[in-house]
Parts: structure tokens; sequence; C-alpha cells
């Protein structure tokens, strides 16, 4: 059922300022796994819901944050539109807010961009109650600072998502996946290879000696394609991308610590021990491998960055260091939306 | 007023004295930007040569308490470089160095002080380019593109700047360096990369950016329409895009823009056209040939009186050079003109077309359209004499009045030129007094003494409440709680 409850979310917000009650923000549910654990009240998102704004000519849509993301992705279906970073739902319950706040993109990433780059606008409540609107449902907007695409990948510590607007694309006509047998370093290559030049790559993985790459284009297009690239056309390929975006594939399952990479596409396989699966173009990498691994440097040292995704231990770190005087920006621009610290503290880093 | 002669001697001690100026005929050339109707000259000029240098200036300004404005290339639209009285204007314009292009991963590393178009030439030899192309890109700089954001005509499919970039390193005023994303376009911690980018010279200074190369287009075709009447050809723009077409231009012009452009560059266009649409595609070859066969049943049963498609790149060029050469050549129809940059839900293009005219016939002053449809991003452009007394003025509130009717229709007072001194009685519209407080708030946790820039892209609350006492809305006055001085 559709609702606005703006009013009571901001009186919640409201009082915890006034008690100085740590709050957990909790929308569907889904996500709660990544970050460092949050102490407090949950704040319940999920009931104020409801697609408000879809005009396909516009290519924006423009929800409350507790809207399922299956609700909104039904939506633009419809009209032959998605969301054209194909964000993960990790749970049947994925909100619109969550999705945001968690500013993860799926298989399309590389080629797509990371999910700020289609947020156009936001309500956000803050930590104090106050109800602010960043940015539009328009294009091109560079009125103010650009606090809308700030929040993506924010966690919560800033304010608390109300409504978003966000850009969309048409589906593309068609598409094809590949599959193509070689080792780790060969795959890495090819991905490289393959993602310089125009062809319309849309995902690529790597799993188990296989390499997958999708392309989206008219069936002309994917046939001229298809025979530069070789390989054999995977069946039913839908499948195997959602079970890499939602990570239900045979690779995430147990229970062992799930590290994300992300790293320059051409860096050599990291010597772990275990074969990681690789996702973008090279870029994203999972490994399973022990939380005491020194990932976080290593993959510094390569030139990117670790997430410790899934099964942190209690206390462990889950995001990369940042340096101090970024650190220290970041305490800044949070007392300016959430002033007594009350929204996800600790939830990205402990002094945040 | 004098420049204070510590801080003059600080600056010297980093950059001698060639790279500091000080007297009126060297100032002069930086009292403005482009826009040309708001000029201060400076006291200081500084020239710096290197980041660390930048970085010493900033220390020097901030131990003296001195304001500082960055200035590329001076194309800015909105007076965003235009100096503050006893500041310091850091010209950036030195810092002119392609320091990297990376075929294999796609980027190119620069210094602020390198034009748009020199990243894509250098890019050009690997089948590589950088998307976002503003007007003056032959001129303009990526430092200024970075700190406006800057769009240009193929935003709605290739971005803009905010979308190709993925590093910037940054001086602060409090005399840090800030790294900000990452060459892979990953990085922890908040985005600030994207909430820098856009923030007018107010919470850093960039002094390097990576940004990301595109593979230059397999096939490009480009699709002219000319409509009898400007309702049907606006309508047109949301039916192309809501069929599934990205287009990667789609640009508008109405009959004075089309007039004007066709005695200037001698391009081709329908004179008896009222309104004339420039519909680009790009990609691979079958594709694009199959979107362009899809676009022109559309744009005929849109009702056009006129399609042509460019037979070949040279003609290509000719179509586009009139519509890249509107403003110019809409300038020749009278002694000034101010441009303005609305954009609104494409679904309003002809409403606010319409509310547009209205208000200019109101004002008794010309208006001539060209803009990006495709973004709803409108361009108008007043055409005034400032020779004429209380012309100025009547264009100013003209070109207010506008923006309002695009705040109206959902929209917003800055599409791609930014706020600067410009829009920043608009900007009250558009914004109420807690967004405007969080904007105060953001910039002093980068600069906790307003030293950046200050005065440019976000009003004070009590400008606000003078603005609102010039324009009731609707029957309510903003900010009527506020005192008024």
């Amino acid at each position: 059922m559709d609702r606005d409850c703006t009013f009571e979310l901001a009186e919640q917000a409201r009082d915890a300022t006034a008690r100085s009650a740590a709050l957990r923000i909790v929308g569907g549910d889904t996500k709660g796994f990544l970050g460092r654990p949050v102490e407090g009240e949950p704040l319940e998102v999920a009931s104020h819901r409801g697609v408000l704004r879809h005009d396909p000519a516009e290519l924006v849509i423009t929800a409350r944050a507790g809207t399922p993301l299956a609700e909104i992705e039904a939506c633009l279906a419809t009209h032959g539109q998605r969301l054209a970073f194909e964000p993960p739902h990790y749970g049947a319950g994925a909100t619109l807010g969550g999705t945001v706040a968690c500013g993860l993109a799926g298989p399309a990433r590389a080629w797509s961009g990371p999910l700020r780059d289609y947020v156009l606008g936001v309500r956000l409540l803050t930590g104090d109650g106050r109800v602010l609107r960043f940015g539009g449902e328009v294009m091109k907007n560079v009125a103010g600072y650009d606090v809308s695409r700030l929040l993506a990948g924010s966690f919560g510590v800033l304010g608390v998502l109300l409504e978003v607007s966000l850009k969309v694309l048409p589906r593309p006509p068609g598409e094809r996946t590949l599959a193509l047998e070689m080792d780790e370093a060969t795959a890495l290559a090819r991905l490289a290879e393959l993602g310089h030049g125009a062809l319309p790559l849309s995902a690529g993985c790597w799993a188990d000696g296989r390499l997958y790459v999708r392309l989206d284009g008219s069936e002309t297009t994917l046939d001229a394609v298809a025979r530069r690239i070789g390989g054999e056309i995977v069946r039913g390929s839908q499948d195997l991308w959602t079970s890499v975006r939602e990570q239900t594939h045979p690779f995430f399952a147990g229970g062992e610590a799930l590290w994300r990479c992300t790293v320059p596409p051409l860096m050599p396989p990291l010597p772990l021990g275990s074969a990681p699966l690789i996702e973008w173009s090279g870029l994203q990498r999972w490994y399973r491998c022990d939380p005491d691994t020194p990932l976080f440097d290593q993959a510094a040292a390569a030139g990117g960055h670790a997430t410790l995704f899934r099964h942190a231990p209690v206390g462990a770190e889950v995001f990369a260091p940042l340096e101090a005087p970024l650190l220290r920006l970041h305490r800044q621009l949070k007392r300016v939306f959430d002033p007594a610290g009350i929204l996800n503290p600790g939830r990205m880093y402990a002094e945040l | 007023m004098t420049p204070d002669p510590a801080l003059v001697r600080d600056l010297r001690a980093v950059l001698g004295d060639e790279g500091v100026l000080l007297s009126a005929e060297a100032c002069a050339p930086f009292e403005c930007d482009a826009l040309t109707a708001h000029r201060r000259r400076p006291e200081v000029v500084v020239l710096p040569r290197s980041a660390e240098q930048v970085m010493e200036i900033l220390r020097a300004c901030r131990r003296h308490s001195t304001p500082v404005v960055a200035r590329g290339a001076g194309t800015g639209l909105s007076g965003g470089a235009l100096p503050v009285e006893g500041g310091v204007l850091l010209v950036l314009s030195r810092l002119d160095r392609i320091l990297a292009v990376d075929p294999v991963r796609r980027l190119a590393r620069v210094q602020p002080g390198v034009t748009n178009l020199d990243i894509s030439t250098a890019a050009a030899p690997h089948g590589l380019y950088y998307a976002p192309d503003p007007s003056s890109q032959v001129a303009c700089t990526i430092g200024g593109n970075v700190a406006e954001n800057s769009g240009g005509v193929h935003c709605l499919k290739h971005g803009l700047t905010v979308h190709n970039l993925l590093e910037l390193r940054v001086a602060t005023i409090e005399g840090e360096w800030l790294t900000l994303g990452s060459p892979i376009g990953e990085a922890p911690g908040l985005p600030l990369i994207a909430l820098l980018t856009g923030s007018e010279g107010m919470l850093g200074v960039v002094v390097e950016v990576t940004v990301r190369l595109k593979p230059v287009p397999e096939r490009v075709e480009l699709l002219m329409a000319a409509f009898d009447d400007v309702r049907r050809c606006a309508d047109a723009v949301g039916r192309v895009i809501a069929s599934g077409i990205v287009p990667a231009g789609l640009e508008m012009m109405d009959a004075p823009a089309i007039r004007a452009a066709e005695s200037f560059a001698r391009c081709g266009y329908p004179l008896d056209a009222e309104a004339l649409l420039l519909c680009e595609l790009d990609g691979l070859a079958h594709d694009v040939e199959s979107e362009l066969r899809a676009a022109e049943s559309l744009l005929r049963a849109c009702g056009a009186t006129g399609l042509r498609v460019a037979a070949d790149a040279a003609e290509r060029q000719r179509m586009w050079s009139g519509r890249k050469s509107a403003f110019p050549a809409v300038g020749r129809l009278a002694p000034d003109y101010f441009c303005m940059d609305g954009t609104i839900p494409r679904r309003s293009l002809a409403d606010v077309l319409e509310g547009i005219a209205g208000l200019s016939r109101a004002a008794g002053l010309s208006v001539a359209n060209v803009f990006h449809a495709g973004d709803g991003n409108l361009h108008p452009l007043i055409l005034f004499d400032a020779g004429r007394t209380g012309e100025v003025e009547r264009a100013e509130q003209l070109g207010a009045e506008i923006l309002e009717l695009c705040v109206a229709a959902g929209g917003t007072v800055t599409g791609e030129h930014g706020v600067g001194v410009e829009k920043l009685g608009p900007m009250c519209s558009q914004f109420g007094a807690d967004e405007l407080e969080a904007f105060h708030a953001v910039k002093r946790a980068f600069d906790p003494e307003g030293l950046l820039n200050p005065g440019k892209a976000v009003p004070t609350l009590a400008r606000c409440a003078d603005y609102g006492a010039m324009r009731v809305h609707g029957g309510k006055l903003p900010f009527s709680h506020l005192p008024r001085f």
C-alpha cells in the first residue's frame, strides 16, 4: 500500500536527536550484512513507499525510498525501460532507498557507469528532522552543490532518503551471452581487449575457467559481433547473470569471508590460493579467503581497494581506510546533515 | 584597494615577480569572464605553473585571511570567475600539461588548464575522445569544466562532466591534498568527487583531473527535421525519446535562431521553418542505420515538413555549424544579449516556449531559442541594447521571469552554466531556506573562513529576503519570516 510516512519518520528523527539515541535505518533489510554493525533503534522506512512519477518520455522515475526495487523495475519494464546499472537486490524486499544508500551496481556497471551517475534528485530527512530537497527530475542541473549524488553509497550516515529520482534508459533491442574456455590471466587480457573497442559489451564474468561476455544490440549487430568474438552461445543466460548479480552463484555459497576487490582491469591475478570470480571488465573481483588476509593493503598496492563484503568477523573493518584529511571531511559533512550523529553511526567507519 | 604588502611578498616568494601581476594594465584582462555585464578589476593576479605552487598560494591566502577566486580560461557564462574585492585571482591556465593518455585503460590524466578540445585531440590517435563538448570547447579548460559540471550537445547519451571524471586531485584552503575518486572509477567512502564537480570553486581548487575516454563511434548520422509549428517540434522531442531512441544529440532552434544562424553560417537551414530539430545518432553502423530509419518515420508522423540526412561528414559539419554559431549569429541581431540556461522536463517544452514568447512580448524584448532539447535544457537568448536607459534591467528582469517559469515547470535555474553571480536571485525561487543553509554548511565543512570564491553560487538568506520582496510569487512571500535590511 502506497503511503507517505514523512511526518512520522521526521518525528522519530527529531526525537532521537533530542535523546542522542542512535538509529539504525532499515528498508527491506536485505543488505544489513554489508558494512560495520550498527547498534541503534530501528528506523523503518519500508512503509514509506509508492512510485510518484514515471513518464517514459522523460527517462526519469521518482519514487518514495521504501518502494520495492522489484516494483520500480516492473513499472519500467512495462514501458520498455530499465535501471541501466542493474542493481543487486540481495532479497525479495530490497527497496529503492537501500539500493541507493548502498550504491551497488550489477553486471552492466563497467559499461553503464556507477549508480550515482543515474541519481538526479532526492528528498532527504536529516538527523535532526529537516526535510531537504536536492537536485530534481531533469537531466542537467547545476543549481547548488550536488548533494543528491553524494548520497549514492552513503549508507545512511548523512541522512534518510525519502524520495529518489533516477535516470532510466530504454532496454536494448536484444542481448546475447557468449562463453569461452580460458584461464584467469587469459580471460583478463581478453576482457581488456574486448572492452577496448566500440563493441556493445554489457557484462563480463570469469568463473570456473569460463569467460562469459554479454552483448547488447539488434539481432544483426549481435550476429556480427558474436562472429568476431567466437565461443558458444549460452542459452538461458539471464539465469547466469542473475546468479552473479544476486550472489546465488555457487561461488558465493558457504560462510567463508567474501572480499570484493576493485582493481585496475589488467592487474594480474592475485596470488591468494583460491580462484576469484571476476566481473565487469576485470575491475571487480570477488575472493573467498580468510578475513585476516591483508587484502586492503594488497588491493591498494595494485591501485584499487577492497571491501570485506560478507561474513566479516565481529569488530573487523569492512571498508578500506581513508586518509586522515578525507576522513575529517567525512565527519564534518556528517555534522552538516546529522548534527547529533545518530544516523547509522559506525556503519561505514567507526569515526563516522 | 591596495593589496596587503605582506601577502604580495609571500606570493612573490612562491612565484617570483613574473607570476604575480599587480599593475592595472596587467590585471585588466581578468576583470570578467564571459558574463561581461559584471566586471571588477582584480588587485592581484597569480599565475602558478605547478600544483605545489597552487597549494602554497592557498596557504598564503589563508595566512592572510584573503579571499581567492580560481579561474581557468574565463569562458564561464555566469560570473563564477568574477574577481572579489580584496581577493587574489588564481589563474590556472599555465597548468596546461597533458600528463598521460592511457589507451588501454581509456583515460587521460591532465592539469586543470588543459583545454577541453586538447584532451580529445591527444586521444584521437588511439581512436578515443573526451565526450562532454561545451560550445566553448576550443578555449574552455577542464578545470573550469569540473567547477561548472559543464555539458554540451551530447549529454543525454554521453553524460555531463561528472559522468566522465575518474579522479580529482584537490588542494584545500586548509592546506591539505585530497584525492577524490580513482583511475578505476571506484573508491571507498562518500563520493566526494560528485560533490566537488559543479561546486564553482567554492570547496577546493582542482589541480589534476583524470577523465574517462570513449571510443570514437563507428558511425554517426545527422538528421535535420523542419517544422511549421513550434509546438509540433517540441512534442516530437518527447516522442523520439519515448520510442526508445537515445540520440547522441537532439537540438532545437526556433525561427529567429534559424534565420540568424543561416545568414551567419550559410548552413542550408530552411528559412520558412518555424522550428528545426537536429538529431544526431551514433554507435555501431547497423544500429545507427536502423535508428535513423525509425527516427525518420517517427518525425514524419510528428508532422515534420522537411527531413534531410547529412550525406557525408562535410555536410554534417555544415549542418552543425549553424547550431554551433547560433549564439554569435543571434548576437548580431542586437547590441547585447543574455544567454539563459534553465532546464525543464521535456513534456513542458512546448508550454514553456509559449510562456517565454508571452513574457518576451510583455517585456518588449526579442528572445531567440536555441537549445539542447533532448536534455530539456533551454538557452533563451534575450536581445537588448545596453545603451538604452533601463533596458539592461528589463532584460535581467525578463531573464529572472523565464527562470521562474522553468522552476514552476519542475525544472532548474541552471542546467550547465552554473549560478556564479548571475543566478543568485533565481536560486531563491528554487531552494528554500533550509537547503540554502545546508549548502552554506557544506561550504564551511571545506572552507570554514569562507575564503574560496566567496559570495558566489549560493545566495545568503538576507539576499533571498530582498529578492522575495521584489518578486511576490503566487501571493506568497518567500522568506517572510526573515528580517529585512
